[in-house]
């Protein structure tokens, strides 16, 4: 079984992909021949598995905890397609191992999404666990955010070596008074920034908040102190460095310092001793996963995508970029993988567009959007469900402006494809 | 208790109160804050089940004042959690029994059941009324109550009987979370009118713009659950 599940599951991932179609199939043909393929490859890495786990932030910080090992001469095998289900890390394996099945890493840093991340730990228990946040995407699929809390203590509770939480989420860092096992480090964020990370909770509440504060914050390994315009500060081992930063939004930010916590914990019991110097300059370097705060050339003006899935991330994703000299298109979608309830946009404040209005509206929830846009004094050029004619219309009307785009994340993808005939769009895969 | 974008429903009564020529006051009130003295309208939320167990006692310490008020005619929309609570009592599935004020003749029982989805709700009084319901508590109405509406899409407040939601006097109250008052202007200007008729003895309405709100409404109503 062992000698001829590989070579026939890297047949299929080839067929599959010149068919063009998803990455799951070959995960789930060689899943079927050979039940204990993922367990056994991944249990020959001499590092273990990493898991990244969260509502939010998966993608990136996965690249970037990836690049910062790799800076630090560690080969590292990750599912890079952000296919983060069990079956799309099996076909990744099926492209990386060779035709005997060896694969040739010294750790696995994976993007589990927080629902299959359980079943996975269950088979794989990772080394480590780096846990960003609980947000409350999704909540169609989860219920309560208490339950996708749940589901990442469960990832924390499997893991044998080092568990990383976020010290400024409640819900996160509270995992850490359940576990006996894995030693806890945190990242966390500086005071004078807190404000600009409201939870669901803050969002609205006042002194009764629900759910109580820490009585005091834990030490935090990485603190992020100052996001500047193109740099950042982060604190560590007592002292401030700046450094330049490729990432924009301050949220992909702080999910720097979580990176940066892990990748120090995991350089450090390598092999290699850890290159600071190193983990900066790769840190500066890190680009944004696809279609989170990527930017394309349209018409020789910039033309960015601002992923939004969440009231925190959408408010932050206002905050971070001004609206002043640019065009502003909203495409809001309830696919599965968007979430169907969009009720969260109510709890988004759209003022800061209100001098310059939204030219276009669209997506499937187009006209909730532009009733939400309505109720804050917020002028819409136009709207219509339909991407593709949206964009075209957006982009004509729009000839002599960069343009930004607030997007959930089907729409992205839509908006990709439809930038990908006009310009070159960047192709991960 | 407020985590599911009930937020939007204080802010559409304040924004069509300014479109029908009013100035509105909104205060908030938070577990511990002093209770205001001249309340013209009540707006509760919903929220986790563990949130349901942080307010119970502050809650229960303001019972005759909700009472009084709601007996009085004060107009209050009442979502999910609060809807809940201000019925007779939440029993969870584990068979704690988390006391309600009592102001709606309504039960609650804590199932394993989650109600997740696209909901239509038929009403007499405000047409059909659009949104999305997620939770887990299946409530059922005593005599004391009229339902809100039959549920011909979503289940409502229980898996068995096919209605959804409680009225009584100017209270309605629903599991309809976030966007209910945005897609559902009628039942935004209900509120509203009984509100001002209460306070200056009549009300003449304005004219907002609910384009928007239709298109929104007529594209919900072809949504699949």
């Amino acid at each position: 079984m062992l000698y001829f599940s590989v070579p026939l599951g890297k047949l299929v991932r080839r067929v599959s992909r010149l068919r063009g179609g998803g990455s799951a199939l070959p995960g789930l043909v060689v899943e079927k021949i050979d039940p204990g393929f993922m367990e056994r490859t991944l249990s020959t890495l001499p590092l273990g598995v990493a898991v990244v786990s969260g509502t939010n932030g998966k993608t990136t910080t996965t690249k970037m905890v990836v690049e910062l090992l790799e800076s630090q001469g560690l080969k590292v095998f990750t599912n890079r397609t952000g296919s983060n289900f069990t079956r799309g890390v099996a076909a990744a394996l099926l492209g990386d191992v060779d035709w005997r099945g060896r694969l040739d890493a010294d750790i696995a840093v994976l993007e589990l999404d927080e629902a299959h991340a359980v079943h996975f730990v269950n088979r794989v228990p990772p080394r480590y666990s780096l846990l960003l946040n609980v947000l409350r995407d999704q909540l169609d699929r989860f219920g309560e955010i208490d339950k996708t809390a749940q589901l990442l203590q469960h990832i924390a509770s499997k893991t044998t070596g080092t568990v990383v939480l976020n010290r400024e989420d409640p819900r996160v860092a509270r995992i850490a008074d359940t576990l006996d096992g894995p030693e806890v480090r945190y990242f966390g964020l500086d005071d004078s920034l807190l404000s600009t990370f409201p939870n669901d909770d803050d969002l609205r509440a006042g002194p009764g908040s629900p759910v109580p504060a820490l009585p005091a914050k834990p030490h935090a390994d990485v603190v992020l102190r100052r996001v500047g315009t193109e740099d950042a500060d982060f604190e560590y081992d007592g002292a401030t460095v700046t450094t330049g930063m490729k990432l924009r939004g301050v949220y992909n930010i702080f999910n720097a310092a979580a990176a940066l916590v892990l990748a120090r914990c995991v350089a450090g019991n390598g092999t290699t001793a850890t290159d600071h110097g190193g983990l900066l300059k790769a840190l500066s370097q890190v680009a944004p996963a696809f279609g989170r705060g990527e930017s394309v050339v349209v018409d020789g003006l910039p033309l960015d995508l601002v992923l939004v899935k969440n009231p925190s991330g959408f408010r932050l994703g206002l905050k971070s970029f001004s609206a002043a000299g640019y065009a502003t298109m909203v495409a809001i979608n309830d696919n599965y993988a968007d979430g169907r309830d969009m009720s969260w946009l109510w709890d988004v404040e759209f003022d800061s567009l209100r001098e310059g209005g939204v030219d276009q509206v669209t997506g499937s929830r187009a006209y909730d959007m532009a009733l939400r846009l309505q109720y804050d004094d917020v002028a819409v050029g136009a709207v219509n469900p339909e991407i593709a004619p949206a964009l075209a219309t957006f982009i004509k009307g729009a000839k002599d402006k960069p343009k930004r785009v607030f997007c959930t994340y089907t729409a992205m993808l839509a908006i990709r494809r439809e930038l990908s005939k006009i310009t070159t769009v960047e192709v991960v895969s | 208790m407020n985590i599911y974008g009930d937020w939007g429903n204080a802010l559409v009564l304040q924004q069509r109160l300014r479109w029908h020529g009013y100035t509105p006051e909104l205060l908030e009130y938070n577990v511990g804050d002093e209770f205001p003295a001249d309340v013209d309208l009540i707006v509760g939320g919903g929220g986790q089940d563990s949130g349901q167990l942080v307010i119970q006692d502050d809650l229960l310490s303001r019972e005759s004042t909700l009472k009084e008020l709601a007996e009085d005619g004060t107009p209050m929309l009442l979502i999910c959690g609060l809807y809940q609570l201000f019925g007779r009592f939440f029993k969870t599935r584990t068979g704690a029994v988390i006391p309600g004020i009592g102001v709606l003749d309504v039960e609650t029982h804590g199932t394993d059941e989650r109600l997740i989805g696209n909901v239509t709700v038929s009403s007499t009084e405000f047409g059909d009324i659009l949104g999305y319901e997620n939770h887990s508590g299946q409530t059922t109405l005593g005599p004391g109550v009229k339902p809100l509406g039959t549920t011909p899409k979503g289940t409502g407040n229980n898996s068995s009987d096919g209605k959804e939601g409680a009225r009584y006097r100017n209270i309605v109250a629903s599991y309809l979370h976030g966007s209910l008052l945005p897609k559902n202007p009628a039942i935004a200007d209900f509120l509203i009118r009984t509100a001002v008729e209460r306070k200056y003895g009549s009300f003449t309405p304005g004219a907002p713009d609910d384009h928007f709100a239709v298109l929104a409404r007529e594209h919900a109503a072809r949504r699949p659950r």
